[in-house]
C-alpha cells in the first residue's frame, strides 16, 4: 500500500487528537474558508498581540488531511510574528508543490516541524488543497487582523 | 419491481442480464492498471462514463474520411459531413422517441438547460411578437427541487435573478424522495416552468414524474427534465415522458466529451428565441438586423462538435444493440447487490433509498467516523474509483446532515465483482483508519 506515505502516524494524530481546537476569544478576525469541490470547512480566528499571534483558533469539519493540517499549523504559528507565520505558510506550499520528491522535505525539516509528514499528500494532486485550506485561511485572517489593528491605532 | 440477489457465499448469484466479460473487451481502457499494477475498478461512471472502441473509432473514421463543416459549402466532403451529421440526429432522436427537428445538440445538459434559461429571459425582450410567448418577468415562479444537480439549479436561480421571477422548490423527504406533499401549491398559475431530475446524481432516486408534468401542465407551466443520469441508464421515450425538454450529456453514455442534447417539443422550441448567436443559425443577416432560422438550427450557432455527434450515434447504437431494457436490468441487479453488501458493513449508512424501488445505480454512503475524502483515498490506492464530495449537488447533502459522501455508480461493464472490491475497500479503509 501506497497509503501510508501520505497518512503518516503524525498526521492521524493530529486528526485524533487536534491542537488549539475550538473557537476562543478574544481576536480581531475571524475567516470562513471552504473547500467548493468537496464542502470542506474551516471558520477561524486570529488574535494577535502586537504582530505576535497570540492565539489562533478553529473550528471545521473535513477530512483527515486537513483537519490536521490546521492543528500542525497551530503549533507552528502561535508565539511567531505574523510574517514569521507567512513564510513558514510559504514553505508548507513549497512542500506541497514537491510532487513527492523527498529532497525538499529533508531541507524544509527544521522549519516546518511536525507538518513535514504531509510531504506525501504532494503526490496527491487532488488533496493537496485540503492541506492548504487551512493555511490560506491564516493568511487570509492575519491580514484582516492587522488591517483591524491598524485602523484601531 | 424487487430484484432478488442471491448472496456472494451461497455460490449463487442470479446472473447478470448483460455479458460483462463481453463488453469490458470493447473498452480499452479497463485493460489499464492504477496505483502499482491493480486491476482498474471504475465505479464513476455517474461523472463520466468511459468509452467503448466502436465510439472511438467512428470519431477517428469522421476525421480521417469525412471531415468538414456541415451546413456549410458545397465540395464532396462539406455534403458528406452535413449527410453524417444529420443522420446521427436521427439516430439519437430516434433512441429517445423523437423526431429529428426536435433534437438540438449542445455541449453536455448544462449547456442545454442555460439554452433555455437564456431563451426565456431573452424573450422578454424580443423584438418579435412571436418570441415573447414564455417570456419571464415579475411576478411569475419557476420550479426546481432540492434534489438538482447545481447544473439543474444555478441557471435557474440566475434566470430569477435577471427577471425578477421568484425561485420555489420541492422538497425532500427523510427517505431521500421528493416530497410531493405541497406540489399543488408550489405549482400554481404563477409558475411558468419547472424543473426536475429524472433521476439523482446523488441519492439514485428515480423521480415520478407523471404526477409532476400534469399538475404542471394543468396550470400552463413548462416542464424541463434532467435526464443526464436517466437516458444513459434506462429507455425513455419523450412521448411517454409528456414533458417539453429532456436534456442529457453525451458523455455520461458512452460518448464523447462535448456533446448533449436538448429535446424540445417543437411548437415550443419554435417559440423560443435563440441563447447563442452567430453562424448558420441564420435566416437573412442585414447590418440594420437579423432573422433567424427554424428550430433545430436556430439554437446550433456556430461550426457544432461534428465528431463527437457522430461519436455519440456510435454509442446510442451499441447501447441499442446492448438493449436498453437490459442495461436498465442489469444496473437494477447490481443495485440490489450493492446494497446488500454495503449493509453488512457496520458503520456504513446509504444517503437515499435503502431499496431498489425506483432507484437507479447511484449509490452514495457514509463511513462512520471517516471522512468520504479519506474512504476514496484507501479505494483509490486499491485501484477503485468512485466520486467523493457533494457530487455538484450541495443542497442534498446538507439535507441530510453530512458533509459530503462516497458515490459508487454502476454502468454496463459493471459486475459483482466490482461491487466485491467496493465492499472489500470499505472494509480496507475502517481497518487502515482503526474504526472497525
Amino acid at each position: 500500500m501506497q497509503l501510508e506515505s501520505m497518512y503518516q502516524e503524525i498526521i492521524l494524530d493530529h486528526y485524533r487528537h487536534p491542537h488549539g481546537r475550538g473557537l476562543r476569544e478574544p481576536f480581531e478576525a475571524e475567516v470562513h474558508h471552504v473547500n467548493p469541490t468537496c464542502g470542506d470547512e474551516v471558520t477561524l480566528r486570529v488574535h494577535l498581540e502586537g504582530d505576535t499571534i497570540a492565539d489562533v483558533s478553529y473550528e471545521g469539519m473535513g477530512c483527515s488531511i486537513s483537519q490536521a493540517s490546521v492543528s500542525a499549523m497551530y503549533d507552528l504559528v502561535i508565539g511567531r510574528t505574523v510574517q514569521q507565520a507567512l513564510e513558514t505558510g510559504e514553505h508548507f506550499r513549497t512542500l506541497m508543490q514537491a510532487k513527492g520528491d523527498l529532497s525538499v522535505a529533508e531541507k524544509l525539516e527544521d522549519e516546518l516541524e511536525d507538518a513535514v509528514a504531509f510531504a506525501g499528500v504532494s503526490k496527491y494532486p487532488a488533496r493537496i488543497k485540503c492541506a492548504l485550506m487551512s493555511w490560506m485561511a491564516l493568511k487570509d485572517a492575519s491580514a484582516r487582523a492587522l488591517s483591524t489593528a491598524g485602523g484601531q491605532s | 419491481m424487487t430484484v432478488t440477489v442471491s448472496r456472494p457465499d451461497t455460490g449463487a448469484r442470479t446472473p447478470l442480464p448483460l455479458d460483462v466479460e463481453a463488453i469490458r473487451a470493447d473498452f480499452p481502457i479497463l485493460t489499464r492498471t492504477v496505483r502499482d499494477g491493480k486491476r482498474l475498478v471504475y465505479l464513476d461512471s455517474g461523472a463520466t462514463s468511459q468509452k467503448p472502441r466502436q465510439v472511438l473509432d467512428a470519431e477517428r473514421w469522421f476525421y480521417e474520411n469525412v471531415n468538414a463543416a456541415p451546413h456549410r459549402g458545397a465540395h464532396q466532403l462539406a455534403e458528406e459531413a452535413t449527410g453524417a451529421y444529420e443522420a446521427a440526429r436521427a439516430t439519437i432522436g430516434a433512441f429517445i422517441g423523437a423526431p429529428e427537428r426536435e433534437v438540438v445538440f449542445t455541449r453536455n445538459s448544462t449547456e442545454g438547460i442555460n439554452l433555455v434559461a437564456y431563451a426565456l429571459s431573452n424573450a422578454a425582450t424580443a423584438k418579435e411578437p412571436e418570441f415573447r410567448r414564455y417570456a419571464v418577468g415579475q411576478g411569475d415562479e419557476i420550479v426546481v427541487t432540492e434534489m438538482e444537480h447545481h447544473a439543474n439549479l444555478l441557471p435557474w436561480q440566475q434566470l430569477c435573478e435577471r427577471t425578477g421571477a421568484t425561485l420555489r422548490w420541492l422538497g425532500l423527504t427523510d427517505g431521500g424522495r421528493l416530497d410531493l406533499s405541497d406540489l399543488a401549491t408550489v405549482v400554481n398559475e404563477r409558475t411558468k416552468l419547472v424543473a426536475v431530475t429524472q433521476q439523482s446524481n446523488i441519492l439514485g432516486t428515480i423521480n415520478p414524474l407523471g404526477e409532476i408534468v400534469a399538475r404542471a401542465h394543468e396550470v400552463g407551466a413548462l416542464v424541463l427534465v434532467d435526464g443526464a443520469q436517466s437516458v444513459p441508464h434506462s429507455p425513455i421515450d419523450v412521448a411517454e415522458l409528456g414533458a417539453d425538454f429532456l436534456v442529457f450529456s453525451g458523455h455520461k453514455m458512452l460518448g464523447p466529451t462535448g456533446v448533449g442534447v436538448l429535446w424540445g417539443r417543437y411548437d415550443v422550441l419554435d417559440a423560443l428565441p435563440p441563447f447563442l448567436t452567430g453562424g448558420s443559425m441564420i435566416e437573412v443577416v442585414r447590418m440594420e438586423g437579423s432573422t433567424f432560422a427554424a428550430p433545430p438550427q436556430r439554437f446550433e450557432a456556430g461550426v457544432p462538435m461534428t465528431a463527437q455527434v457522430i461519436g455519440l450515434a456510435a454509442a446510442v447504437e451499441y447501447l441499442r444493440a446492448l438493449g436498453m431494457d437490459k442495461v436498465e436490468a442489469h444496473e437494477h441487479a447490481l443495485t440490489g447487490y450493492a446494497l446488500e453488501k454495503l449493509a453488512e458493513i457496520p458503520g456504513v449508512t446509504v444517503i437515499g433509498p435503502p431499496d431498489t424501488i425506483a432507484r437507479g445505480g447511484a449509490i452514495s454512503f457514509t463511513v462512520e467516523d471517516i471522512h468520504p475524502h479519506d474512504v476514496g483515498q484507501v479505494l483509490d490506492d486499491l485501484g477503485i474509483a468512485v466520486r467523493v464530495g457533494h457530487h455538484c449537488a450541495w443542497p442534498v447533502v446538507r439535507r441530510y446532515g453530512v458533509p459530503a459522501t462516497t458515490r459508487a455508480t454502476f454502468y454496463v461493464h459493471t459486475g459483482y465483482d466490482d461491487i466485491d472490491a467496493l465492499a472489500d475497500g470499505v472494509r480496507a479503509a475502517q481497518k487502515f483508519f482503526g474504526v472497525s
